[in-house]
């Protein structure tokens, strides 16, 4: 057995062959439970989740100053999408940062919290310690995340100084510089998303058998090598998690940058233009909708592959 | 485990290599905690990385009483506890149902609840904001009379989306315990209420503290819903808050801090109270944070 998550639940188990429902013989009242008992969630979660998810795909197609009432809808095909594609200097801003968000998260953050599992799956001195320093960062809301490290990629703030430029002309404007920032808050982001996955891979390595670390040892395999080939492959629902967040968290990217500097000036993500085009006198509904949409279009992949990986009948 | 000279020196790289980055993640954290407890004027005369020969815990009254911390720690609390206990208690019916009372409905019903978890926030705001200003509610619950800038619409919205996840999780969680445990008490006559409220919820106990623990951690720390759904600055939780704050308080750093310090100091303590709870529900879905 092969699960990610060292909690029962985390096997989801694939539909039990049909049952013939008509064995149910349900009294009044009882129809009347299981009624509420579906329909009030389901019911909340189409209203707040589904329909409004439906309605700004819709509305990308759309003109509408959000001034006017629902009858000042206008239809207009592409439009939206053309226009951001040619008029909006942000939005080429905001798909390489989401790309660069992206790339970091799987190229360096993803391994570097799997590494740091395999050190800390051995048991070693003070492992409870390493554990609980990585795994802060998840306690912490972004928003404070975003505040905690302003203080030291400010101007004059702890890098600055320890770079020994404290003068106010040679100081580095971290921030300021939309060359600059986007890797910064790529570095906060890390921070985090490093301690997530290590959380991740660790609860998944419990899960895996020990004859199957031992078996690899009487070969003669090295540790690492028993990681590598052994232990990485034989996590596969926690590969696809981990494939799954780390592309979502990346598109998703709102919070950190917009207590940062409301996402400007470098550091535009498409979450970001979606507030930015829907807030404000010069609300342009759809432009936001059409940002929304394509972040939507992007998160579909992994959201797919999810439901696969737990849906699919006959997967372990 | 770890046995020969080999694996020793191989012990010792991978002792440096954590407590290297063990530091690395605490420091920041540290760094701010000590920032709040020394006073601004210290800080701008000898610099950040000066030794802190003064520490007083001015910021943090300050922060407690002038910019009325309490409150939007007080608003945080009134929005996460009653969502939180929503959620559950939604996801439990509808897991109990899903688990229980097998249909062809189930899978694309627990279909629905898991993608509609996975889809970015982003997507659904705009017709939500435009739906709160549209749905009416009493003056007692709002002076404008509608359900846009209310604590009890980010509530619904939170509940909603975290319900997706909840039933997720505990649909997978009651199909995993046997149900012949239902069944003796169903041979006694018990009808669904009763099968509900008398053998499901207790045994979901444990999937619903860890679970808990969990979302009262992220519906706490939520910025983007409090950001888009609420205008009025006295009702906005602790973490909103202290963005609207970060202007005021630009030139104070050290009372910025103290704020953000007062902000993730409850969560730190519920972390380390309930540790094993944090994490299982972490691992139980493990689809967000």
């Amino acid at each position: 057995m092969t699960s990610v998550l060292d909690h029962p639940a985390a096997e989801v188990a694939p539909a039990k062959k049909k049952k013939k429902n008509s064995s149910h013989n349900f009294s009044g009242s009882d129809r009347v439970t299981l009624g509420a008992f579906v329909g009030f969630p389901t019911l909340l979660h189409v209203l707040f989740v589904w329909i409004p998810a439906v309605g700004t795909i819709l509305l990308s197609f759309t003109f509408w100053d959000g001034i006017g009432g629902l009858k000042s809808i206008k239809w207009v095909g592409f439009t939206n999408y053309r226009q951001i594609f040619t008029l909006d200097d942000n939005l080429p801003v905001a798909i390489r940062n989401n790309i660069l968000w992206l790339a970091v998260f799987a190229l360096i953050a993803s391994p570097l919290g799997i590494i740091l599992a395999y050190y800390i799956d051995k048991n070693l001195k003070g492992t409870q310690v390493y554990q609980t320093s990585f795994y802060l960062p998840l306690v912490i809301s972004l928003a404070v995340t975003g505040i905690i490290w302003d203080n030291i990629v400010r101007t004059d703030g702890v890098l600055n100084s320890l770079l020994g430029n404290t003068n106010a002309d040679t100081a580095i404007s971290w921030m300021g510089d939309p060359h600059k920032n986007i890797w910064v808050v790529l570095v906060i982001a890390s921070w985090r998303h490093i301690g997530y996955v290590m959380l991740l891979y660790l609860a998944g390595m419990k899960s895996v058998d020990a004859s199957l670390r031992e078996a690899s040892a009487i070969d003669g395999a090295t540790e690492w090598y028993t990681f590598r080939r052994v232990i990485i492959p034989s996590l596969r629902p926690v590969n696809v998690i981990i494939v799954v967040i780390t592309v979502i968290e990346s598109l998703r990217a709102f919070d950190l940058v917009f207590i940062l500097n409301r996402g400007t000036n470098g550091l535009q993500t498409l979450g970001v233009l979606v507030y930015q085009n829907i807030q404000g006198e010069s609300a342009r509904i759809g432009w936001g909708a059409a940002y929304a949409t394509l972040l939507f279009l992007i998160c579909l992949g992994p959201i797919m592959v999810y439901l696969y990986q737990n849906f699919s009948k006959g997967n372990d | 485990m770890v046995t020969g000279e080999k694996s020793k020196t191989g012990a010792r790289i991978a002792v440096g290599v954590l407590s290297v980055f063990s530091l690395i993640w605490v420091a920041p954290i540290l760094f701010t905690i000590l920032q709040s407890f020394r006073p601004f004027a210290d800080v701008v005369s000898k610099g950040v990385m000066s030794w802190p020969n003064h520490l007083t815990f001015e910021n943090y009254t300050h922060a407690f009483v002038q910019s009325r911390m309490w409150l939007f720690f007080l608003n945080s609390c009134e929005v996460a506890v009653p969502a939180v206990v929503i959620t559950l208690f939604l996801a439990s019916m509808i897991a109990f149902v899903l688990s229980r009372y097998e249909s062809r409905f189930s899978v694309p019903l627990l279909m629905l609840f898991t993608a509609g978890n996975l889809l970015p926030p982003q997507l659904l705001f705009i017709p939500l904001y435009r739906i709160f200003l549209k749905i009416h509610v009493p003056h007692f619950i709002n002076s404008n009379g509608v359900l846009y800038d209310t604590q009890l619409g980010l509530i619904l919205v939170h509940v909603a989306i975290q319900v997706g996840f909840a039933t997720f999780v505990l649909t997978n969680y009651l199909r995993t315990i046997p149900k012949e445990i239902s069944e003796s008490a169903l041979v006694d006559g018990a009808n669904v209420w009763n099968h509900f409220f008398r053998i499901i919820l207790p045994l979901l106990r444990p999937a619903l503290a860890s679970l808990g623990v969990l979302m009262t951690t992220w519906i706490y720390n939520d910025f983007f819903w409090a950001v888009v759904l609420l205008k009025t600055g006295n009702k906005r939780p602790i973490t909103a808050a202290l963005s609207n704050l970060q202007g005021e308080f630009n030139t104070d750093y050290n009372l910025l801090a103290a704020g953000a310090c007062m902000a993730f100091i409850p969560t730190l303590l519920v972390f380390f109270a309930m540790r094993k709870h944090f994490v299982a529900g972490l691992t139980l879905g493990s689809t967000k944070g």
